[in-house]
C-alpha cells in the first residue's frame, strides 16, 4: 500500500483541468451578462438557457453516435461555453429556432465533425453566428433599444412576455414589438450620411445619452472587459492576442478618425466599446484551440483580427465584423503557427513546423 | 490608380476565385495536402494566370474581334492557355532546371484549372483594358494562392485530427472549404 500517490511532474498547485478552465470562463461572462440583461431585458438569459440545452443535447447525441462516454465529454463544459458565448452574441428575443439552429450547427458541424474539443479549426460559436447572420440577416440585426432610451410609456417585455415572443406561444397582445427594437450604435453610425460626428452624436440618443460611446453598449463592453481582466489575472490565457487586437483597432480608428469629419470612420472609443469588441477580444480570440499557439503567433493573430474587424466595419457591408474576422484568422492560424515556431532553448531556430521530406 | 487598386482587392478578396466564385476547385482540393506542394502550385499558377490573362486579351483584341469570331472565344482561350502553359514549361525547363524541378509536376495541371479560363472570359465580358486584364489575372492568382496556402496548412492539421470515420479525407476538406467560404462573405461590400 502506498501512503503517498506517485504523481509525475509538473507539480502544479493550481490544477487547470479543462472543466475548471471552462467554468472560470463561464463565470467571467457574468458582468457582461448582467449588463446585457439590465439594458436589453430577459432575452439574453433566455438565449443562453435555450442554447445550453441544445448544445448539451447535440454533444450527447454525437458522443452516443460515436460510442464515446457521454458523461465524460459533457463534464468538460466546453459545449456549455460555446452555447453561452453564442447566446451572448445573438440578439435578445431572437426566435427559438434561430438559437437552436445556430447552436446545433456550431456543435455538430463546426466542432464534432472535426473530432470534438481540441481539433476544431474554427471557433464553433462564431461559425454558428456567421451561418445565422448570412442565412437570417433580418432576425440577426433586430436589436433592442436600451431600457433607459425607450420612449415614454414603453417598457421592455417582462419574463413571461419575453418567453411568449421567443417560444412558439400565442404572441402577447398588449405589446408593440416595433416600439422597443432599434439599431445598435455601430449600425446607426454606419448610416450616418454627411453629418459631422459631433452633430450625429447630438442627433442620436444612443450616443448623446452615453457616457463614453454607445448607450448601454459601453457597459456591456466594460463588463466583458472586467471579466476578461479577471481571466487574464487567473492566467487562463496570455495577454498577447487581446492586446494586439485592441491595439490594432485603436491605432486604425485613431488614424481614420479624421477629426470627426463627415466621412469619419468613428472614434477609437466607439470602436473599442461597441458591438462585440470586448467579447471577441477576451472570450473568442483567446480560445486556445483555434488561435495561434506561440506568443509571437498570437500577436500576429490578434493584430490580424483587429485589422479585419476595423476594415469590414468601416468599408464592408456588415455593421460588426468580429465573427468574420475571427473565422478568417482561424483559417490563417495553422500557417501562422508554421512560421512562428519558438526556438527551443539550446537549439538553433526552427524554420517551419513541418519540413518537406523527399 | 484607384481603379486598379479596386480591381486588385476585388480579385483577391471580395470575388475570390475559389471561395466566392467557386472556380479552380480541383487544384484547391487536389494539391492542398501538403504546404510545400501548395506553395509550388501557387507560384506556378500565379505566373501562368497572369501571362494567360495578358495573351488572351491580345488574342481577343487583335485576332477574334477584327475577324468577327468572338463566338469562338472559349475554344480560342483554351488553346491560348494550353500554349502558354506548354511554353512556360519548355522555357523554365531550359532556363532554370531548379525551378522546373519545383514546379514541373504542376505546370501541365494548370491547363485544367478553370480559374484560368474564368479570368480570360470575365475580362472580355467586362471589356477590361490590357493593364486591367493583366492586373485582374494577377489578383485572381494571388487570391487563389492565398487560400490554397492557408488551406493546405490547415489540412496538415486536419490530417492528425480525430475526425469521425465518414468525414475523413476529402469530405472534411469540402466542409472546411464551405466554412472558409462563409468567412469570405464578410468581405462583401468592400469595393
Amino acid at each position: 500500500m502506498t501512503l503517498f500517490p506517485r504523481v509525475t511532474s509538473p507539480h502544479g498547485h493550481a490544477p487547470q483541468r479543462t472543466d475548471q478552465v471552462m467554468l472560470r470562463v463561464l463565470l467571467a461572462t457574468l458582468p457582461g451578462l448582467v449588463a446585457l440583461t439590465w439594458n436589453f431585458g430577459w432575452g439574453t438569459l433566455i438565449n443562453i438557457v435555450l442554447a445550453s440545452a441544445t448544445a448539451t443535447a447535440c454533444e450527447a447525441g454525437v458522443m452516443a453516435l460515436r460510442k464515446r462516454p457521454v458523461r465524460f465529454y459533457l463534464s468538460d463544459l466546453s459545449a456549455l461555453v460555446t452555447a453561452v458565448l453564442l447566446g451572448l452574441a445573438l440578439p435578445p428575443l431572437a426566435p427559438w429556432w434561430l438559437v437552436l439552429m445556430g447552436v446545433a450547427f456550431a456543435i455538430v458541424i463546426a466542432k464534432q465533425f472535426y473530432g470534438g474539443l481540441g481539433y476544431n479549426p474554427f471557433n464553433p460559436a462564431m461559425v454558428g453566428y456567421v451561418v445565422l447572420l448570412i442565412s437570417f440577416p433580418i432576425e440577426m440585426t433586430t436589436w433592442i433599444t436600451p431600457r433607459e432610451l425607450l420612449p415614454e410609456g414603453v417598457s421592455l417585455p417582462g419574463l413571461w412576455q419575453s418567453l411568449q415572443l421567443v417560444l412558439p406561444l400565442p404572441a402577447p397582445t398588449d405589446l408593440a414589438v416595433d416600439a422597443f427594437t432599434g439599431a445598435t450604435p455601430l449600425d446607426s453610425f454606419k448610416h450616418n450620411t454627411g453629418l459631422l460626428t459631433e452633430q450625429f452624436y447630438q442627433q442620436t440618443p444612443l450616443f448623446s445619452e452615453a457616457e463614453l460611446a454607445g448607450f448601454g453598449w459601453e457597459w456591456v463592453n466594460l463588463g466583458f472587459l472586467a471579466g476578461g481582466g479577471w481571466l487574464l489575472y487567473q492566467r487562463i490565457f496570455t495577454w498577447h492576442a487581446p492586446a494586439a487586437m485592441l491595439a490594432a483597432i485603436t491605432l486604425l480608428s485613431g488614424i481614420f478618425y479624421d477629426g470627426g469629419s463627415s466621412t469619419s470612420a468613428g472614434s477609437p472609443l466607439m470602436h473599442l466599446l461597441s458591438g462585440a469588441t470586448m467579447l471577441g477580444a477576451f472570450f473568442i480570440i483567446t480560445d486556445p484551440v483555434t488561435s495561434a499557439t506561440s506568443n509571437l503567433g498570437r500577436l500576429i493573430y490578434g493584430a490580424g483580427i483587429g485589422i479585419l474587424v476595423f476594415v469590414i466595419r468601416v468599408w464592408g457591408n456588415y455593421p460588426d465584423a468580429v465573427a468574420f474576422a475571427v473565422l478568417l484568422m482561424n483559417f490563417a492560424a495553422p500557417l501562422i503557427d508554421n512560421y512562428t515556431v519558438p526556438r527551443t532553448y539550446g537549439h538553433a531556430r526552427a524554420k517551419r513546423a513541418t519540413v518537406k521530406k523527399d | 490608380m484607384q481603379d486598379l487598386a479596386i480591381i486588385l482587392v476585388s480579385a483577391v478578396l471580395v470575388n475570390n476565385f475559389v471561395l466566392v466564385q467557386f472556380l479552380g476547385l480541383c487544384p484547391f482540393m487536389g494539391v492542398s495536402n501538403k504546404l510545400e506542394t501548395a506553395i509550388g502550385m501557387s507560384s506556378a499558377t500565379t505566373f501562368v494566370l497572369t501571362l494567360a490573362a495578358m495573351s488572351s486579351y491580345l488574342v481577343n483584341t487583335w485576332v477574334l474581334v477584327p475577324l468577327g469570331l468572338e463566338y469562338l472565344k472559349t475554344i480560342a482561350f483554351i488553346l491560348v492557355i494550353a500554349v502558354v502553359v506548354q511554353f512556360t514549361k519548355m522555357f523554365i525547363e531550359k532556363s532554370s532546371p531548379l525551378l522546373y524541378r519545383v514546379l514541373g509536376v504542376f505546370l501541365p495541371l494548370i491547363t485544367t484549372n478553370c480559374a484560368v479560363l474564368g479570368v480570360a472570359l470575365q475580362n472580355t465580358a467586362k471589356a477590361r483594358s490590357f493593364v486591367e486584364s493583366s492586373l485582374y489575372g494577377f489578383g485572381a492568382a494571388l487570391g487563389f494562392s492565398l487560400v490554397l496556402v492557408l488551406f493546405s496548412a490547415m489540412r496538415e492539421r486536419l490530417a492528425v485530427a480525430d475526425i469521425p470515420e465518414p468525414f475523413r479525407g476529402p469530405a472534411i476538406g469540402m466542409i472546411t472549404a464551405g466554412l472558409m467560404s462563409l468567412a469570405f462573405m464578410g468581405f462583401s461590400g468592400l469595393v
